[in-house]
């Protein structure tokens, strides 16, 4: 089986509060896997260690394996920029940059050292013709990326992790911020984007979990409670505390 | 009953509240009339000084004379008459002090009291002869003829570089050279201190860990609270003699000695500001410029400074705000020699330090009193100018970012 996320015995501290606990997960190619569970169960943590991003945060400690396409990227030897350039992030909130909204594009290019404006174009426009937003922006392109709506900027955001070609992408709740029509063709964006992408979703959102995902994941106080392919996840749960969560009776 | 009393209570502390804001108000307006009533009625003022003239002979033709052109009168620049558009006759000059050349002592009487009348007759008889002096001197039964000079003109006033406030018989109030002074030195101290102190803000706000920031931070802040007059006295002691020793000055009080000295104040004005700006830059934003696979440099040149620029730039303009007010550190250190500056390698003056140096001295309503006023309105209008342009910076950001 070809599996490009593996955690294995993963353990993750904050100075003395532990996180996570024995995670031992796989994730397959051109899937959507969907990380589910009540707020602080670690789902935003774990999703956040495949781009490393909680280097950030100070007195994080790991142990165990995170492996990205078969290698170790917690390993001393690793570069985290070309870490982060296979594998893309797209944020609760919109975070577009102060720029407009070819410069918000084109940034993830040309801190990787791309000068060829041409190419810089191009690849832009295709970014956000994935992204679904090209016709609503092509007019606009030199315009603040403030001066979108936050449904359009959320899509600007998905086309900017797109723009530099990862082969994953992890989206921290990207709807959760957003109205029922952005939400709606946001989710139908993940289902296109799973065609050449493998996706990771944090979300609390029972229904869109369901909707999206190809398998689930529900976590609970740091641990990995259940993980399997997402219908039998919600119709047919194992354990009492994922049904429990499934039907709203905590979280 | 209660009721009233706690109705009472309320009412009067929000009239305390509405009174203390009113007096505030006041004060300040108060404070601002009376300086620009000062400093304006400098432009209704002749540049002689009060309680002296200038008097000719009746027969001379000229009638109207300029403070330049009697300044260089008395400076024997100008020696005849037709100069100043009057007949050819040589120009006599007659101070007070010259009485002793035409009459003995005897003549001026025990306690000087037949001087008004020996003068009068002097400039009858000569008819060259132009003469400052007291207006006293000048009253009934006087036989020259008195001539008013233009007043103070405001054009002249911006424009000319000579600072003469205490020449007699004419003062020349140039304040070209003041108000460059300042400005050199202020930008001299922020083109110094911006670098710098963004250099200082972007580490604290972004690299240093809490444990130096929470060393650097008070440490900056108190370099706010030493007294002006210290940084003074440090730049009199070392950076004076630094100067003149690398630059090989004849003397090392300069414009540059100025400039470094109010770099060193306006720093943590520039540095808290400036770091408080980049701190506003949401996390969010700079993760997702991480997680594009920029650097932590990348990052915080293409994310985290452009979009705090507007709460640098405010920064930058407070420093100098506070670099064009400073007036005793500059005092002392920047030679003030009140000549246009060529390089910040010169002695300068600036306006506050010439107010400050020159107040002591000047006669209260009096001439140089006035045009010390109308200096302190200048510096007034050019911070007012930067409060301004702050505030328009920070109304922007507001506009411009959610």
């Amino acid at each position: 089986m070809n599996h490009i996320i593996a955690t294995e015995k993963l353990n993750l501290f904050y100075n003395d509060f532990h996180a996570l606990k024995d995670i031992n997960m796989k994730m397959r190619a051109n899937t959507v896997t969907a990380l589910i569970g009540p707020s602080g169960c670690g789902k935003s943590t774990y999703l956040r260690l495949f781009n490393r991003m909680n280097d950030l945060i100070d007195g994080v400690k790991i142990t165990g394996d995170v492996r990205v396409e078969g290698k170790d990227i917690y390993e001393k030897n690793t570069d985290v920029v070309d870490l982060r350039r296979k594998v893309g992030m797209v944020f609760q909130k919109p975070n577009p940059f102060p720029k407009t909204i070819f410069e918000n594009v084109a940034y993830g290019l040309r801190v990787n050292g791309i000068n060829d404006n041409g190419f810089i174009k191009d690849k832009v426009e295709q970014s956000l013709v994935q992204s679904a937003l090209w016709d609503e922006v092509k007019d606009k392109m030199n315009k603040s990326a403030f001066e979108l709506s936050g449904g359009q900027q959320q899509r600007l955001c998905i086309a900017r992790a797109l723009a530099i070609e990862p082969s994953i992408i992890l989206m921290d709740e990207p709807a959760s911020a957003l109205d029922p029509i952005s939400t709606a063709k946001i989710e139908e964006l993940i289902y296109e984007l799973k065609q050449n992408y493998t996706i990771v979703i944090v979300t609390h959102n029972m229904q869109q979990a369901a909707r999206v995902s190809d398998h689930t994941a529900f976590f609970y106080l740091g641990e990995l409670i259940e993980y399997g392919e997402t219908k039998e996840i919600f119709t047919n749960p194992k354990d009492k505390k994922t049904q429990n969560y499934i039907t709203g009776r905590f979280g | 009953m209660k009721y009233f009393i706690k109705k009472l209570t309320e009412k009067f502390i929000e009239g305390a509240l509405f009174l203390s804001s009113t007096v505030t108000t006041l004060t300040i307006i108060l404070i601002v009339f009376f300086l620009f009533r000062e400093g304006f009625s400098l432009f209704k003022h002749s540049p002689v000084e009060d309680g002296f003239v200038i008097a000719v002979n009746k027969g001379n033709p000229v009638d109207k004379i300029t403070g330049p052109q009697i300044m260089d009168i008395f400076d024997q620049e100008i020696t005849n008459w037709e100069k100043v558009g009057g007949a050819n006759d040589s120009i006599i000059l007659f101070r007070i002090d010259n009485i002793s050349d035409y009459y003995t002592e005897a003549q001026l009487g025990d306690s000087f009291q037949y001087v008004p009348q020996l003068i009068s007759r002097l400039i009858d008889s000569i008819p060259g002869m132009v003469a400052f002096i007291p207006a006293t001197y000048a009253v009934d039964g006087f036989k020259g003829r008195v001539i008013e000079l233009p007043n103070v003109s405001m054009k002249k006033f911006f424009t000319e570089k000579e600072w003469y406030p205490t020449a007699q018989p004419a003062a020349q109030m140039g304040v070209l050279a003041l108000i460059m002074g300042t400005l050199w030195v202020s930008l001299g101290a922020i083109l110094l201190a911006l670098p710098l102190g963004l250099a200082t803000a972007i580490y604290m706000a972004e690299i240093a860990n809490e444990k130096t920031r929470r060393v650097l931070k008070p440490l900056i802040e108190l370099l706010a609270g030493i007294p002006s007059v210290v940084y003074g006295f440090f730049g009199l002691v070392i950076i004076v003699p630094l100067i003149q020793k690398v630059f090989e000055l004849p003397v090392g009080e300069t414009g540059l000695a100025g400039s470094i000295i109010l770099a060193i104040m306006a720093l943590p004005t520039i540095i808290t500001i400036s770091e408080d700006a980049l701190r506003t830059t949401p996390r969010a934003m700079k993760e997702a410029s991480l997680a594009l696979g920029a650097n932590k440099w990348q990052t915080i040149s293409r994310v985290t400074v452009p979009y705090a620029a507007s709460g640098i730039s405010a920064a930058a303009i407070l420093g100098m705000g506070r670099a064009i007010g400073e007036t005793m550190a500059v005092l002392m250190v920047t030679g003030n020699a009140a000549v246009m500056p060529h390089t910040l390698l010169e002695p300068v003056r600036t306006i506050p330090a010439t107010i400050a140096a020159e107040l002591g001295e000047a006669t209260q309503g009096g001439l140089h009193f006035k045009a010390l006023f109308a200096l302190g309105c200048i510096l007034f209008i050019i911070t007012m100018v930067v409060n301004l342009t702050v505030e328009y910076i920070s109304s922007k950001r507001k506009l411009t970012k959610r």
